[in-house]
């Protein structure tokens, strides 16, 4: 649509001349048909407002930090100059806990910590603690675990879909994205009674075996999930409104990502081909067949990218696992760590002995220490245990992934718009519970 | 000539005017079936929150998928998740921040109780420093748990009578010591209690 | 966002090809094989390699505070090395009360697929500080900050050590200290009272005041207090 630019003299009712006497002029342009339009103000008629640079607190009680999280902004108009975060909201002492809880005990907490990831925590530290203890799990055991951690995968990134979603003002594939998850959460409850903080493993094992009929509603939803995952790829990924808010923004560097501690998608999105699922391998991760999807220029558009890419490859390893799940117990026969049946330990002397020793004692590992990482959907998840020979360890770390993702915030977005800090908080996918543990 | 000189408001029915009781009703009708959440999510309860807002257990049946994040505009305080002591101001001053009529439903057994944290950290229990109508139960509340206590509230408000004046007061706290209820009573609701002690061994 | 020049992705563990990385089974409890760290570090540096333990697979490499800096950054530069992600930085405080504090750092070399753990032992009766290796890694930042928040060991060379999960005038103590009671060392009234009476205009720091020139626009009692040097809190 052309535009013809003129300058009109404008008549106003008033004198027409401004303080110093002299002619107002104020430009109009209009289109062809002469209706005058409105314009923003066009460069170089005004001076540069230089005002002072404005103080705006986000949060921590806010929509779209995905939790108490508080970001306190330097604004020089729209622009972030600076941008200083405050985490700490819900520090709720887990890493003191544990040090008063039996390793089996543990395991619950580790789902509140980062809880949109829960069964996944639950395996990684059940490997923490059965490296710790030196014992082996079973075949089975193994390909469960891998469809605890994939399904947990999805979980996490469907969350982070949706709530992305929300917070750049689309709606609908949150709703999409939760429908999913109600499958998923079907899944889990049908095997472990608990949707969400799930529990779902022990020390040497599982808190049960698959139920009959597990395994095809799992094909089931590997066939169906697919399916929601394309239609939110066609209403998203290529929207104007979605590209136009996510492109060049919040860009890390390959080298700054590594030296900012970034891992997981962060971090594959800046071009850094680091999975622990590759790299440093658990699970027979080796075994499967599935791609680590990269990104090129470390963007938001690039993570949203990576992170629908890995929801695929959480498929294509569901699929290998579903074909490959082995029959045989699922728990060690191990009885200094996995409680015996209820049937031997009323009938044999021993079996009694060691499930007395468990439930009032706990098992006990040699002292030592190990630190086991395992590939979370936020990134490099690991927990460090110190045991000193007893029920309890001495020293329960967490090493949490969104914690040193946030910490680049700052570096993120500063030169941004404040409409883009929100896009930007979202792309890190972080979770309080695990930031402030 | 107010309102209960009018010939309608003389018939009495239960003790209280015909006409009293049918304006509570369409008063107590209409917010009850309203209620805009504050959603005060800090945890894994807010997931289910979610989860009850999303399209398999829609809270959009109750009135309440209007999510109000500003406290102005907001009716039933849903506070999801546990709350340590940092946050305990800000939850004050949400609450603070809301205007009457208000209601609160602790979700979840972190909010109502402190939950398995009983530690340095954690409040024990958001009715020690804010006032609450309902308590979810559940580590998280099922969102059937959470439409029930929804559902509990509501009984609650169309139970509610607009000559009970003690209904909207607002409960300030001590101003030297900010806490509204006794330190002695604190400290009786956050001992720990039960079999909880017992459980881990260590009497910790 | 500058798509001109070509991509080239860092692709991990490239130095180190032909390895193909595998589940770690039957890891023995001692004695399994040292990293190559181990024994580069050791002749680089002699004697500030104080003790190498392998235990479950990892190798733990116990230096001396004092050249802990120039340990760091050599491990980071040197070519052969390469240890350019830092995991963690921890502390860990034993039961015992006569065996040092230890303070961890987990080193990956992303390029060469190894894990390292440091260690700095701090003796009884020490004063609890390490030096920071912020300047090596900027990942240490918050991680050091939560050290000190929680064990009350300073980083020093840290740019802005403060605490990070507790608020600033957390009068409790260090929570994750051994001597540190679980439920924290006031009763629960006495910790409500000191979070909710938190001074409720002091909500930020006095860099972030500066920040917008807020300082003109607080009240004439706040501002004389905060010139008095009363530090503000979260």
């Amino acid at each position: 649509m052309a535009t013809t630019k003129r300058t009109v003299d404008v008549q106003l009712s008033t004198s027409g001349l401004d303080a110093q006497g002299r002619p107002q002029r104020v430009p109009l342009v209009t289109d062809e048909s002469g209706n005058v339009m409105t314009l923003d103000t066009p460069p170089g008629i005004e001076p540069e407002l230089a005002g002072d640079h404005m103080l705006i607190n986000l949060g921590p009680q806010h929509p779209a930090t995905h939790g108490v999280l508080r970001l306190v902004l330097e604004l020089d108009g729209e622009t972030v100059v600076r941008c200083i975060p405050h985490v700490g909201y819900l520090h709720c002492g887990f890493e003191k806990i544990g040090e008063y809880r039996q390793y089996n005990q543990i395991i619950p907490w580790t789902d509140r910590e980062d809880y949109l990831n829960s069964p996944g925590n639950n395996v990684a530290f059940a490997l923490g603690a059965e490296r710790l203890f030196g014992i082996e799990i079973t075949a089975r055991c193994t390909v469960l675990r891998v469809m605890t951690c994939e399904l947990s995968r999805i979980m996490s990134h469907l969350v982070w879909l949706g709530t992305t979603c929300i917070d750049m003002g689309a709606f609908t594939p949150f709703l999409w994205a939760f429908y999913q998850r109600e499958a998923i959460y079907k899944l889990l409850e049908d095997w472990v009674g608990a949707r969400l903080t799930t529990t779902i493993t022990r020390v040497g094992g599982m808190a049960a075996d698959v139920p009959d009929g597990w395994v095809d509603q799992l094909k089931h939803f590997v066939r169906t999930f697919p399916k929601t995952l394309s239609e939110i790829d066609q209403v998203v990924t290529r929207n104007a409104i979605w590209v136009g808010r996510t492109i060049g923004l919040g860009v890390m560097s390959p080298d700054e990502a590594i030296n900012y501690g970034l891992s997981g998608p962060m971090l594959r999105a800046s071009g850094v081909a680091y999975d622990v699922r590759r790299d440093f391998p658990y699970l027979d991760y080796e075994t499967y067949d599935f791609d680590v999807p990269i990104g090129t220029s470390g963007d938001v558009y690039d993570r949203y990218l990576v992170r629908m890419e890995e929801m695929r490859q959480s498929i294509r390893i569901l699929e290998q696992a579903i074909a490959r799940l082995p029959d045989g117990p699922v728990n060690i026969d191990d009885h200094r760590v996995v409680l015996p049946p209820k049937s031997k330990a009323t009938s044999d002397m021993e079996s009694m002995i060691h499930h007395f020793k468990q439930v009032m004692e706990g098992p006990r590992p040699p002292v030592g220490e190990c630190y086991v990482a395992v590939e979370s959907p936020k990134g490099e998840k690991g927990y460090y245990m110190v045991s000193d020979g007893t029920s309890k360890p001495v020293r329960w770390r967490i090493r949490p992934p969104s914690f040193v993702n946030l910490s680049a915030i700052p570096k993120m977005v500063e030169g941004h718009l404040l409409s883009d800090v929100i896009a930007i908080n979202a792309s890190i996918d972080i979770v309080m519970g695990e930031i402030d543990r | 000539m107010g309102l209960s000189d009018h010939p309608l408001a003389q018939i009495v029915q239960g003790g209280e005017p015909w006409m009293t009781t049918r304006l509570d009703f369409l008063v107590n009708w209409s917010r009850a079936n309203s209620l805009w959440p504050m959603p005060f999510g800090t945890a894994c309860c807010a997931i289910e929150f979610m989860a009850a807002a999303a399209n398999k257990y829609d809270l959009a049946r109750f009135g309440m998928e209007r999510m109000s994040f500003s406290p102005r505009q907001a009716d039933v305080l849903i506070c999801a998740g546990r709350v340590p002591f940092k946050l305990a101001p800000v939850l004050r001053r949400i609450w603070q921040q809301m205007m009457q009529p208000k209601w609160a439903i602790s979700m979840g057994a972190c909010a109502s109780t402190g939950g398995m944290f009983d530690n340095y950290a954690v409040v024990q229990g958001i009715d020690t420093i804010m006032p609450v109508d309902v308590y979810v139960p559940g580590c998280p509340p099922r969102p059937e748990g959470l439409i029930y206590g929804i559902m509990l509230l509501q009984k609650k408000i169309m139970a509610e009578r607009a000559s009970d004046t003690s209904l909207r007061q607002e409960m300030e706290p001590d101003p030297k010591s900010q806490l509204y209820i006794p330190p002695t009573a604190i400290d009786e609701l956050s001992e720990p209690f039960g079999n909880s002690v017992h459980q881990t061994r260590s009497g910790l | 966002m500058n798509s001109s020049a070509p991509f080239t992705p860092v692709i991990a563990g490239s130095a180190a090809a032909g390895s193909a990385p595998a589940t770690p089974k039957n890891v023995s409890h001692r004695g399994g094989p040292e990293s190559p760290t181990a024994g580069a570090l050791r002749e680089r540096f002699g004697a500030a390699v104080k003790r190498v333990d392998v235990v479950w697979g990892e190798t733990t490499i116990v230096v001396d505070s004092r050249r802990l800096s120039e340990v760091v950054s050599w491990l980071h530069d040197e070519p052969a090395q390469r240890y350019d992600f830092l995991v963690d930085v921890t502390a860990v405080e034993f039961r015992d009360a006569e065996l040092p504090i230890e303070v961890v750092w987990h080193v990956r070399s992303l390029p060469f697929r190894r894990f390292l753990r440091l260690k700095v032992l701090i003796e009884k009766g020490q004063k609890l500080e390490v030096p920071s290796v912020w300047a090596t890694y900027k990942s240490a930042d918050w991680l050091e900050r939560e050290c000190y928040d929680m064990f009350g060991i300073t980083f020093a060379g840290h740019p802005d050590l403060r605490r990070i999960l507790m608020w600033e005038q957390y009068r409790e103590g260090y929570p994750l200290r051994k001597d540190f009671p679980l439920r924290g060392r006031f009763s629960r009234s006495e910790q409500l009272r000191q979070a909710l009476s938190a001074n409720p205009e002091a909500r930020y720091s006095m860099d972030e005041l500066s920040i917008a020139q807020a300082f003109e626009d607080l009240p004439d009692e706040m501002r004389r207090r905060l010139s008095e040097g009363e530090k503000t809190g979260e």
